[in-house]
Protein backbone atom coordinates (compact mmCIF):
# COMPACT_ATOMS: atom_id res chain seq x y z
CA UNK A 1 0.00 0.00 0.00
CA UNK A 2 1.13 3.49 -1.09
CA UNK A 3 -0.23 6.78 0.75
CA UNK A 4 0.54 10.14 1.90
CA UNK A 5 -0.72 13.77 2.16
CA UNK A 6 -1.15 15.57 -1.17
CA UNK A 7 2.44 16.27 -2.31
CA UNK A 8 4.02 14.21 0.73
CA UNK A 9 4.37 10.62 0.29
CA UNK A 10 4.54 8.85 3.51
CA UNK A 11 4.06 4.96 3.05
CA UNK A 12 6.19 3.57 -0.02
CA UNK A 13 5.03 -0.01 -0.64
CA UNK A 14 4.15 -1.11 2.69
CA UNK A 15 2.86 -4.74 3.27
CA UNK A 16 1.94 -6.05 6.38
CA UNK A 17 -0.40 -9.51 6.99
CA UNK A 18 -2.01 -10.12 10.76
CA UNK A 19 -3.88 -13.29 11.69
CA UNK A 20 -6.99 -13.69 13.76
CA UNK A 21 -6.17 -13.22 17.29
CA UNK A 22 -2.87 -12.27 16.90
CA UNK A 23 -1.26 -8.81 18.72
CA UNK A 24 1.38 -7.53 16.00
CA UNK A 25 3.21 -4.26 17.16
CA UNK A 26 4.54 -1.91 14.43
CA UNK A 27 7.53 -0.27 15.78
CA UNK A 28 8.90 2.74 14.52
CA UNK A 29 10.04 6.76 15.42
CA UNK A 30 8.12 9.61 15.36
CA UNK A 31 7.35 10.45 11.54
CA UNK A 32 7.94 6.84 9.18
CA UNK A 33 4.11 6.13 8.86
CA UNK A 34 2.67 4.49 11.81
CA UNK A 35 -0.11 6.26 12.50
CA UNK A 36 -0.73 6.64 8.68
CA UNK A 37 -1.07 3.71 8.04
CA UNK A 38 -3.91 3.10 10.78
CA UNK A 39 -5.39 5.93 9.12
CA UNK A 40 -5.41 4.27 5.79
CA UNK A 41 -6.92 1.16 7.73
CA UNK A 42 -9.81 3.04 9.14
CA UNK A 43 -10.55 4.93 6.14
CA UNK A 44 -9.32 8.64 7.38
CA UNK A 45 -6.74 8.67 4.87
CA UNK A 46 -7.24 6.69 1.57
CA UNK A 47 -4.31 5.01 0.13
CA UNK A 48 -2.56 5.88 -3.59
CA UNK A 49 -1.97 2.50 -4.47
CA UNK A 50 -2.70 -0.87 -2.83
CA UNK A 51 -5.69 -2.48 -0.95
CA UNK A 52 -6.59 -3.18 2.93
CA UNK A 53 -8.03 -6.35 2.75
CA UNK A 54 -10.28 -8.00 5.58
CA UNK A 55 -11.06 -12.02 5.49
CA UNK A 56 -13.68 -13.26 7.51
CA UNK A 57 -14.87 -16.33 6.97
CA UNK A 58 -12.96 -17.43 3.76
CA UNK A 59 -14.87 -14.03 2.52
CA UNK A 60 -12.55 -10.93 1.31
CA UNK A 61 -13.25 -7.41 1.65
CA UNK A 62 -11.37 -4.49 0.25
CA UNK A 63 -11.33 -1.73 2.75
CA UNK A 64 -10.05 0.50 0.48
CA UNK A 65 -12.90 3.56 -0.73
CA UNK A 66 -14.84 2.60 2.24
CA UNK A 67 -15.77 5.44 4.77
CA UNK A 68 -14.76 4.91 8.62
CA UNK A 69 -18.17 4.75 9.50
CA UNK A 70 -18.43 1.49 7.08
CA UNK A 71 -15.23 0.15 8.53
CA UNK A 72 -16.53 0.52 12.11
CA UNK A 73 -19.31 -1.86 11.18
CA UNK A 74 -16.92 -4.20 9.60
CA UNK A 75 -15.74 -4.30 13.34
CA UNK A 76 -12.98 -2.41 13.47
CA UNK A 77 -12.34 -0.11 16.03
CA UNK A 78 -9.37 2.40 16.66
CA UNK A 79 -7.50 3.64 19.76
CA UNK A 80 -6.38 6.83 17.99
CA UNK A 81 -2.81 8.89 18.65
CA UNK A 82 -3.38 11.34 21.84
CA UNK A 83 -6.38 9.78 22.69
CA UNK A 84 -8.67 12.24 20.68
CA UNK A 85 -11.42 12.30 23.48
CA UNK A 86 -14.54 14.47 22.84
CA UNK A 87 -12.74 16.65 25.98
CA UNK A 88 -16.19 18.55 27.27
CA UNK A 89 -18.89 15.58 27.29
CA UNK A 90 -18.84 13.35 30.23
CA UNK A 91 -16.85 10.08 30.31
CA UNK A 92 -20.45 8.27 30.07
CA UNK A 93 -21.03 10.32 26.68
CA UNK A 94 -17.83 9.30 25.40
CA UNK A 95 -18.01 5.61 25.88
CA UNK A 96 -21.74 6.15 24.39
CA UNK A 97 -20.58 7.79 21.18
CA UNK A 98 -18.14 4.49 20.86
CA UNK A 99 -21.10 2.46 20.57
CA UNK A 100 -22.29 4.94 17.67
CA UNK A 101 -22.34 1.80 15.20
CA UNK A 102 -25.44 0.51 14.38
CA UNK A 103 -24.54 -3.16 15.22
CA UNK A 104 -23.25 -2.13 18.53
CA UNK A 105 -25.98 -0.21 20.12
CA UNK A 106 -28.37 -3.54 21.06
CA UNK A 107 -24.89 -4.56 23.13
CA UNK A 108 -24.77 -0.70 24.69
CA UNK A 109 -25.87 -1.02 28.21
CA UNK A 110 -24.50 -4.28 28.51
CA UNK A 111 -20.82 -3.32 26.93
CA UNK A 112 -21.09 -0.13 29.31
CA UNK A 113 -21.36 -2.48 32.20
CA UNK A 114 -18.34 -4.29 31.10
CA UNK A 115 -16.21 -1.40 30.40
CA UNK A 116 -16.75 -0.10 33.72
CA UNK A 117 -16.30 -3.05 35.10
CA UNK A 118 -12.91 -3.35 33.22
CA UNK A 119 -12.06 0.45 34.07
CA UNK A 120 -13.73 0.86 37.99
CA UNK A 121 -11.73 4.25 37.20
CA UNK A 122 -14.31 4.82 35.03
CA UNK A 123 -17.35 4.02 36.60
CA UNK A 124 -16.63 6.31 39.17
CA UNK A 125 -16.05 8.78 37.20
CA UNK A 126 -18.77 8.89 34.15
CA UNK A 127 -20.19 12.12 35.16
CA UNK A 128 -17.08 13.77 34.79
CA UNK A 129 -15.46 15.72 31.90
CA UNK A 130 -13.16 13.36 29.82
CA UNK A 131 -10.70 16.38 29.42
CA UNK A 132 -10.58 17.14 32.84
CA UNK A 133 -9.51 13.39 33.44
CA UNK A 134 -5.33 12.67 34.08
CA UNK A 135 -3.44 11.41 31.22
CA UNK A 136 -3.61 7.76 32.12
CA UNK A 137 -7.51 7.87 32.60
CA UNK A 138 -7.99 9.24 29.30
CA UNK A 139 -5.69 6.58 27.52
CA UNK A 140 -8.23 3.97 29.51
CA UNK A 141 -10.98 5.69 28.36
CA UNK A 142 -9.69 5.98 24.77
CA UNK A 143 -9.42 2.19 24.85
CA UNK A 144 -12.70 1.79 26.63
CA UNK A 145 -14.31 3.95 24.02
CA UNK A 146 -12.87 1.73 21.04
CA UNK A 147 -14.18 -1.26 22.55
CA UNK A 148 -17.91 -0.28 23.28
CA UNK A 149 -18.10 -0.86 19.29
CA UNK A 150 -17.46 -4.34 20.35
CA UNK A 151 -14.97 -4.45 17.61
CA UNK A 152 -13.19 -7.69 16.40
CA UNK A 153 -9.91 -5.81 15.23
CA UNK A 154 -8.30 -2.94 17.75
CA UNK A 155 -6.02 -0.85 16.01
CA UNK A 156 -3.72 1.13 18.78
CA UNK A 157 -1.93 3.75 17.61
CA UNK A 158 0.78 5.16 20.59
CA UNK A 159 -0.79 4.36 23.60
CA UNK A 160 2.34 5.43 25.52
CA UNK A 161 2.23 9.19 24.11
CA UNK A 162 2.99 11.33 27.24
CA UNK A 163 2.39 8.77 29.73
CA UNK A 164 4.43 8.45 32.65
CA UNK A 165 6.23 5.15 32.68
CA UNK A 166 4.64 3.81 35.36
CA UNK A 167 0.54 3.95 33.25
CA UNK A 168 2.45 2.84 29.94
CA UNK A 169 3.08 -0.25 31.75
CA UNK A 170 -0.12 -0.22 33.24
CA UNK A 171 -2.40 0.66 30.03
CA UNK A 172 -0.35 -2.03 28.21
CA UNK A 173 -1.15 -4.53 30.73
CA UNK A 174 -4.63 -3.81 30.81
CA UNK A 175 -4.93 -4.11 27.12
CA UNK A 176 -3.87 -8.18 26.94
CA UNK A 177 -5.73 -8.64 29.59
CA UNK A 178 -9.17 -6.74 27.56
CA UNK A 179 -7.70 -8.72 23.94
CA UNK A 180 -8.18 -12.26 26.46
CA UNK A 181 -11.55 -11.72 27.22
CA UNK A 182 -12.60 -9.99 24.02
CA UNK A 183 -10.49 -12.40 22.18
CA UNK A 184 -9.46 -9.48 19.83
CA UNK A 185 -6.82 -9.32 16.83
CA UNK A 186 -4.38 -6.20 17.85
CA UNK A 187 -2.35 -3.99 15.75
CA UNK A 188 -0.47 -1.55 17.67
CA UNK A 189 1.79 1.14 17.02
CA UNK A 190 4.47 2.09 19.05
CA UNK A 191 7.90 3.48 19.50
CA UNK A 192 8.15 2.16 23.44
CA UNK A 193 9.65 -1.28 22.24
CA UNK A 194 10.39 -2.53 25.83
CA UNK A 195 6.82 -1.98 26.42
CA UNK A 196 5.51 -3.38 23.33
CA UNK A 197 7.48 -6.38 22.99
CA UNK A 198 5.92 -7.42 26.49
CA UNK A 199 2.56 -8.26 24.81
CA UNK A 200 3.25 -8.81 21.02
CA UNK A 201 3.21 -12.16 19.25
CA UNK A 202 5.34 -10.73 16.72
CA UNK A 203 6.07 -7.23 14.45
CA UNK A 204 7.41 -5.02 12.11
CA UNK A 205 9.59 -2.15 11.98
CA UNK A 206 8.63 0.67 9.74
CA UNK A 207 11.08 3.13 8.64
CA UNK A 208 10.64 5.93 6.15
CA UNK A 209 7.06 4.35 4.93
CA UNK A 210 9.09 1.40 4.33
CA UNK A 211 8.50 -2.37 6.15
CA UNK A 212 12.73 -2.67 7.30
CA UNK A 213 12.26 -5.66 8.98
CA UNK A 214 9.55 -8.37 10.05
CA UNK A 215 10.20 -10.29 13.27
CA UNK A 216 8.39 -13.83 13.19
CA UNK A 217 8.86 -13.64 17.03
CA UNK A 218 9.68 -10.86 20.09
CA UNK A 219 12.94 -12.68 20.43
CA UNK A 220 13.59 -12.00 16.97
CA UNK A 221 12.91 -8.14 16.90
CA UNK A 222 14.88 -7.66 20.20
CA UNK A 223 17.87 -9.17 18.51
CA UNK A 224 17.41 -6.92 15.04
CA UNK A 225 20.44 -4.59 14.42
CA UNK A 226 18.10 -1.88 13.83
CA UNK A 227 16.31 -2.75 17.23
CA UNK A 228 19.53 -2.63 18.85
CA UNK A 229 20.50 0.77 17.40
CA UNK A 230 17.52 2.65 17.57
CA UNK A 231 15.63 1.70 21.10
CA UNK A 232 18.67 -0.21 23.08
CA UNK A 233 21.13 1.98 22.05
CA UNK A 234 23.91 -0.62 21.65
CA UNK B 1 -43.22 12.55 31.47
CA UNK B 2 -41.04 16.17 31.72
CA UNK B 3 -42.00 15.86 27.79
CA UNK B 4 -45.55 15.86 27.79
CA UNK B 5 -45.64 18.25 30.79
CA UNK B 6 -43.73 20.87 28.44
CA UNK B 7 -46.25 19.96 25.64
CA UNK B 8 -49.20 20.89 28.36
CA UNK B 9 -47.42 24.64 28.67
CA UNK B 10 -46.91 24.74 25.00
CA UNK B 11 -50.82 24.05 24.17
CA UNK B 12 -51.47 26.52 27.46
CA UNK B 13 -49.45 29.09 25.53
CA UNK B 14 -50.94 28.99 22.14
CA UNK B 15 -54.39 28.73 24.31
CA UNK B 16 -53.20 32.53 26.14
CA UNK B 17 -52.38 33.69 23.15
CA UNK B 18 -55.61 33.29 20.83
CA UNK B 19 -57.47 34.39 24.49
CA UNK B 20 -54.49 37.43 24.11
CA UNK B 21 -55.98 38.62 20.79
CA UNK B 22 -59.62 38.46 21.91
CA UNK B 23 -58.57 41.38 24.53
CA UNK B 24 -58.74 45.11 22.99
CA UNK B 25 -55.28 45.46 23.36
CA UNK B 26 -53.00 48.19 22.09
CA UNK B 27 -51.98 46.55 18.45
CA UNK B 28 -48.24 47.56 19.74
CA UNK B 29 -48.02 44.43 21.55
CA UNK B 30 -48.48 41.48 18.80
CA UNK B 31 -46.15 43.67 17.11
CA UNK B 32 -43.56 43.49 19.65
CA UNK B 33 -44.10 39.84 20.64
CA UNK B 34 -44.44 38.73 17.12
CA UNK B 35 -40.91 40.21 16.71
CA UNK B 36 -39.55 37.97 19.42
CA UNK B 37 -41.03 35.11 18.77
CA UNK B 38 -39.25 35.55 15.42
CA UNK B 39 -36.15 35.77 17.55
CA UNK B 40 -37.01 32.37 19.11
CA UNK B 41 -37.34 30.72 15.98
CA UNK B 42 -34.07 32.35 14.03
CA UNK B 43 -32.13 31.67 17.55
CA UNK B 44 -33.28 28.08 17.81
CA UNK B 45 -32.30 27.44 14.07
CA UNK B 46 -29.03 28.87 14.57
CA UNK B 47 -28.28 26.94 17.53
CA UNK B 48 -28.99 23.61 15.92
CA UNK B 49 -25.89 24.02 13.25
CA UNK B 50 -23.78 26.59 15.79
CA UNK B 51 -24.32 25.31 19.22
CA UNK B 52 -25.18 21.65 18.69
CA UNK B 53 -22.36 20.73 16.03
CA UNK B 54 -20.13 24.05 16.08
CA UNK B 55 -20.41 25.67 12.57
CA UNK B 56 -21.30 29.19 13.67
CA UNK B 57 -23.32 30.27 10.71
CA UNK B 58 -23.35 34.30 9.91
CA UNK B 59 -25.42 34.26 7.28
CA UNK B 60 -28.66 33.64 9.19
CA UNK B 61 -30.34 37.07 7.78
CA UNK B 62 -29.51 35.86 4.21
CA UNK B 63 -31.60 32.54 5.26
CA UNK B 64 -34.42 34.36 6.92
CA UNK B 65 -34.54 36.95 3.93
CA UNK B 66 -34.55 34.01 1.39
CA UNK B 67 -37.73 32.75 3.15
CA UNK B 68 -39.53 36.03 3.61
CA UNK B 69 -38.72 36.81 -0.25
CA UNK B 70 -39.76 33.64 -1.08
CA UNK B 71 -42.96 34.20 0.15
CA UNK B 72 -43.39 37.73 -1.10
CA UNK B 73 -42.78 35.90 -4.71
CA UNK B 74 -45.45 33.49 -4.21
CA UNK B 75 -47.91 35.74 -2.67
CA UNK B 76 -47.23 37.82 -6.20
CA UNK B 77 -47.46 34.78 -8.31
CA UNK B 78 -50.46 32.71 -7.27
CA UNK B 79 -53.40 33.36 -4.29
CA UNK B 80 -51.79 30.89 -2.42
CA UNK B 81 -52.52 30.33 1.19
CA UNK B 82 -50.73 30.53 4.29
CA UNK B 83 -49.20 27.05 4.81
CA UNK B 84 -47.64 26.84 1.88
CA UNK B 85 -45.97 29.79 2.52
CA UNK B 86 -44.54 28.67 5.07
CA UNK B 87 -43.47 24.71 3.57
CA UNK B 88 -42.06 26.80 0.34
CA UNK B 89 -39.77 29.02 2.48
CA UNK B 90 -38.54 26.56 4.45
CA UNK B 91 -38.38 23.82 1.40
CA UNK B 92 -35.86 27.11 0.19
CA UNK B 93 -34.02 27.29 3.62
CA UNK B 94 -33.72 23.68 4.04
CA UNK B 95 -31.83 23.02 0.47
CA UNK B 96 -29.91 26.25 0.83
CA UNK B 97 -28.92 24.84 4.10
CA UNK B 98 -28.10 21.89 2.29
CA UNK B 99 -25.38 23.12 0.20
CA UNK B 100 -24.28 24.94 3.21
CA UNK B 101 -23.87 21.38 4.71
CA UNK B 102 -21.31 20.49 2.21
CA UNK B 103 -19.49 23.19 2.12
CA UNK B 104 -18.84 21.85 6.08
CA UNK B 105 -16.93 19.20 3.82
CA UNK B 106 -13.84 21.63 2.98
CA UNK B 107 -14.17 24.56 5.51
CA UNK B 108 -14.02 24.74 9.31
CA UNK B 109 -14.34 27.30 12.03
CA UNK B 110 -13.83 30.61 11.07
CA UNK B 111 -13.37 29.88 7.43
CA UNK B 112 -16.61 28.30 7.33
CA UNK B 113 -18.39 31.40 8.85
CA UNK B 114 -16.37 33.78 6.18
CA UNK B 115 -18.34 31.75 3.27
CA UNK B 116 -21.86 32.09 5.44
CA UNK B 117 -21.14 36.15 5.64
CA UNK B 118 -20.56 36.02 1.73
CA UNK B 119 -23.66 33.92 1.02
CA UNK B 120 -25.94 36.13 2.62
CA UNK B 121 -24.20 38.88 0.59
CA UNK B 122 -24.43 36.79 -2.77
CA UNK B 123 -27.99 36.31 -2.01
CA UNK B 124 -29.12 40.24 -1.29
CA UNK B 125 -27.15 40.99 -4.35
CA UNK B 126 -29.32 38.30 -6.73
CA UNK B 127 -32.39 40.25 -4.74
CA UNK B 128 -31.27 43.58 -5.91
CA UNK B 129 -31.12 42.94 -9.16
CA UNK B 130 -34.35 40.60 -9.82
CA UNK B 131 -36.71 43.13 -11.10
CA UNK B 132 -39.94 41.05 -10.14
CA UNK B 133 -38.62 40.58 -6.34
CA UNK B 134 -38.80 44.55 -6.57
CA UNK B 135 -34.94 44.55 -7.32
CA UNK B 136 -33.85 47.64 -4.57
CA UNK B 137 -36.91 49.58 -4.69
CA UNK B 138 -38.61 46.48 -2.49
CA UNK B 139 -41.81 44.66 -3.02
CA UNK B 140 -45.31 45.67 -1.74
CA UNK B 141 -47.56 42.31 -0.01
CA UNK B 142 -50.96 43.51 0.19
CA UNK B 143 -52.46 41.51 3.75
CA UNK B 144 -55.75 39.05 2.81
CA UNK B 145 -58.30 41.85 3.92
CA UNK B 146 -59.95 38.96 6.31
CA UNK B 147 -58.78 35.97 8.11
CA UNK B 148 -60.62 33.18 9.58
CA UNK B 149 -61.23 33.75 13.42
CA UNK B 150 -59.46 37.05 13.89
CA UNK B 151 -59.89 40.67 14.18
CA UNK B 152 -57.02 41.48 12.56
CA UNK B 153 -54.23 40.22 10.53
CA UNK B 154 -51.46 41.16 13.06
CA UNK B 155 -53.22 39.11 15.69
CA UNK B 156 -53.19 36.29 13.50
CA UNK B 157 -49.68 36.52 13.06
CA UNK B 158 -48.65 36.72 16.00
CA UNK B 159 -50.82 33.42 17.78
CA UNK B 160 -48.65 31.88 13.83
CA UNK B 161 -44.91 33.18 14.91
CA UNK B 162 -45.78 31.92 18.38
CA UNK B 163 -46.75 28.34 17.44
CA UNK B 164 -43.55 28.37 15.10
CA UNK B 165 -41.26 29.29 18.05
CA UNK B 166 -42.88 26.18 20.10
CA UNK B 167 -42.32 23.91 16.65
CA UNK B 168 -38.75 25.09 17.02
CA UNK B 169 -38.27 24.60 20.15
CA UNK B 170 -39.58 21.06 19.77
CA UNK B 171 -37.60 20.33 17.07
CA UNK B 172 -34.80 20.97 18.79
CA UNK B 173 -35.10 19.57 21.95
CA UNK B 174 -35.52 16.40 19.98
CA UNK B 175 -32.50 16.45 18.28
CA UNK B 176 -30.75 17.31 21.52
CA UNK B 177 -31.59 14.36 23.18
CA UNK B 178 -31.62 12.15 19.96
CA UNK B 179 -28.86 9.68 18.53
CA UNK B 180 -28.37 12.75 16.39
CA UNK B 181 -27.82 15.12 18.64
CA UNK B 182 -25.11 12.93 20.25
CA UNK B 183 -23.51 13.15 17.02
CA UNK B 184 -23.41 16.37 16.45
CA UNK B 185 -22.31 16.88 20.35
CA UNK B 186 -19.27 14.75 19.27
CA UNK B 187 -18.53 16.66 16.12
CA UNK B 188 -18.80 20.34 17.94
CA UNK B 189 -16.34 18.60 20.39
CA UNK B 190 -13.72 16.80 18.05
CA UNK B 191 -14.60 16.04 14.54
CA UNK B 192 -11.59 13.78 13.94
CA UNK B 193 -12.41 11.49 16.86
CA UNK B 194 -16.24 11.35 15.90
CA UNK B 195 -15.12 10.07 12.36
CA UNK B 196 -12.82 7.59 14.19
CA UNK B 197 -15.16 6.43 15.99
CA UNK B 198 -17.83 5.72 13.26
CA UNK B 199 -19.86 8.83 13.37
CA UNK B 200 -21.10 9.74 9.98
CA UNK B 201 -20.41 12.88 10.01
CA UNK B 202 -20.96 14.77 7.20
CA UNK B 203 -24.63 13.16 6.58
CA UNK B 204 -25.13 14.23 10.53
CA UNK B 205 -23.50 17.86 9.35
CA UNK B 206 -26.24 17.73 6.33
CA UNK B 207 -28.89 16.90 8.22
CA UNK B 208 -28.32 20.02 11.27
CA UNK B 209 -27.55 22.56 8.50
CA UNK B 210 -30.59 21.37 6.52
CA UNK B 211 -33.03 21.93 9.34
CA UNK B 212 -31.34 24.82 10.67
CA UNK B 213 -31.68 26.51 7.19
CA UNK B 214 -35.59 25.30 6.72
CA UNK B 215 -36.58 26.36 10.25
CA UNK B 216 -34.81 30.02 9.31
CA UNK B 217 -36.85 29.95 6.18
CA UNK B 218 -40.31 29.30 8.01
CA UNK B 219 -39.45 32.41 10.20
CA UNK B 220 -39.30 34.63 7.15
CA UNK B 221 -42.45 33.50 5.30
CA UNK B 222 -45.10 35.55 7.73
CA UNK B 223 -42.12 38.13 7.28
CA UNK B 224 -44.18 39.97 4.19
CA UNK B 225 -47.74 40.09 5.72
CA UNK B 226 -45.96 41.46 8.55
CA UNK B 227 -44.01 44.20 7.59
CA UNK B 228 -46.48 44.32 4.07
CA UNK B 229 -43.53 46.69 2.85
CA UNK B 230 -39.63 44.85 2.29
CA UNK B 231 -36.62 45.56 0.46
CA UNK B 232 -33.41 43.88 0.22
CA UNK B 233 -31.21 46.16 2.81
CA UNK B 234 -33.58 45.66 5.73
CA UNK B 235 -34.52 42.45 4.84
CA UNK B 236 -31.12 41.32 4.90
CA UNK B 237 -30.21 43.43 7.84
CA UNK B 238 -27.12 42.31 10.08
CA UNK B 239 -30.01 42.76 12.88
CA UNK B 240 -30.94 39.07 12.19
CA UNK B 241 -27.33 37.29 11.47
CA UNK B 242 -26.19 39.20 14.95
CA UNK B 243 -29.13 38.39 16.91
CA UNK B 244 -29.51 34.65 16.08
CA UNK B 245 -25.99 34.55 17.00
CA UNK B 246 -26.02 36.05 20.09
CA UNK B 247 -28.84 34.90 21.57
CA UNK B 248 -28.27 31.21 21.58
CA UNK B 249 -24.61 32.40 22.96
CA UNK B 250 -26.29 34.40 25.80
CA UNK B 251 -28.58 31.85 26.75
CA UNK B 252 -26.48 28.52 26.56
CA UNK B 253 -25.68 27.33 23.00
CA UNK B 254 -25.64 23.58 24.32
CA UNK B 255 -29.19 23.45 25.09
CA UNK B 256 -32.78 24.42 23.82
CA UNK B 257 -33.15 26.48 26.17
CA UNK B 258 -30.86 28.81 25.49
CA UNK B 259 -31.91 30.42 22.67
CA UNK B 260 -35.14 30.79 24.07
CA UNK B 261 -33.70 32.96 27.17
CA UNK B 262 -31.49 34.51 25.23
CA UNK B 263 -34.17 35.62 22.69
CA UNK B 264 -36.86 36.30 25.19
CA UNK B 265 -34.16 38.38 26.80
CA UNK B 266 -32.67 40.62 24.58
CA UNK B 267 -35.36 40.34 22.26
CA UNK B 268 -37.66 42.56 24.44
CA UNK B 269 -34.73 44.63 26.09
CA UNK B 270 -34.26 45.41 22.23
CA UNK B 271 -38.11 46.07 21.94
CA UNK B 272 -38.23 48.84 25.16
CA UNK B 273 -35.19 50.37 24.15
CA UNK B 274 -36.52 50.79 20.66
CA UNK B 275 -39.83 52.41 22.57
CA UNK B 276 -38.01 54.20 24.87
CA UNK B 277 -34.56 55.28 23.86
CA UNK B 278 -33.96 54.68 20.09
CA UNK B 279 -34.18 51.41 17.62
CA UNK B 280 -30.52 52.30 16.42
CA UNK B 281 -29.32 51.24 19.74
CA UNK B 282 -30.52 47.65 19.03
CA UNK B 283 -27.15 46.37 17.79
CA UNK B 284 -25.23 48.05 20.63
CA UNK B 285 -27.07 46.51 23.28
CA UNK B 286 -26.45 42.91 22.03
CA UNK B 287 -22.83 44.05 21.09
CA UNK B 288 -22.29 45.28 24.58
CA UNK B 289 -24.19 42.12 26.55
CA UNK B 290 -22.68 39.61 24.12
CA UNK B 291 -19.10 40.96 25.37
CA UNK B 292 -20.01 40.70 28.48
CA UNK B 293 -20.85 37.62 28.52
CA UNK B 294 -18.28 35.84 26.39
CA UNK B 295 -15.55 37.19 29.14
CA UNK B 296 -17.93 36.70 32.07
CA UNK B 297 -19.94 33.76 30.98
CA UNK B 298 -18.73 32.24 28.22
CA UNK B 299 -21.42 29.15 28.38
CA UNK B 300 -24.18 31.49 28.43
CA UNK B 301 -26.61 31.97 31.16
CA UNK B 302 -27.20 28.09 31.41
CA UNK B 303 -23.52 27.60 31.52
CA UNK B 304 -24.12 29.97 35.37
CA UNK B 305 -27.11 28.23 36.19
CA UNK B 306 -24.69 24.97 36.07
CA UNK B 307 -22.03 26.31 37.74
CA UNK B 308 -23.77 27.52 40.57
CA UNK B 309 -25.76 24.32 41.09
CA UNK B 310 -22.17 22.43 40.73
CA UNK B 311 -21.57 19.96 38.50
CA UNK B 312 -23.11 19.24 35.06
CA UNK B 313 -26.55 17.78 33.29
CA UNK B 314 -27.12 14.06 34.15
Amino acid sequence: MEAGYGAVRVLHGVSIEIHEGETVVLLGTNGNGKSTLMKCIMGIVRPDAGEIVLETDGRRTNLVGRSPEEIVNLGIALVPEGRRLFPVLTVEENLRLGAYRRAARPDLERNLAFCFEAFPVLRERQRQLAGSMSGGEQQMLAVARALMSNPRILLIDEPSVGLAPILVSRVIAKIRELKEIYQLTVLMAEQNFNQATKIADRGYIIVHGQIEFEGHSTRELTEHALVKKYYLGV
Amino acid sequence: MRGRALLAVAVALVVLAVALTRLSANQYYYFAAYVIFQYVVLATAWNILGGYTGYVNFGSAGFFALGAYTAAILIKAFPVPFPVLLLAAGTVGGLLGLSLGYLTLRLRGVFFSIATLALAVVLQTLIVNWEYAGGSRGIYTMRPATVLFFDNYVEFLFVVMLILALGALATARWIEHSRLGRGLAAIRDNEEAAECMGVPTLRLKLVAATVSGALMGIAGAPFPYYVTYMEPASTFNLDYAVNSLAMPMIGGATTWVGPLLGAVLLGTAQQIATVTISSALNLLIVGVVLVAFVILAPDGIIGLVRRRRGGRHA
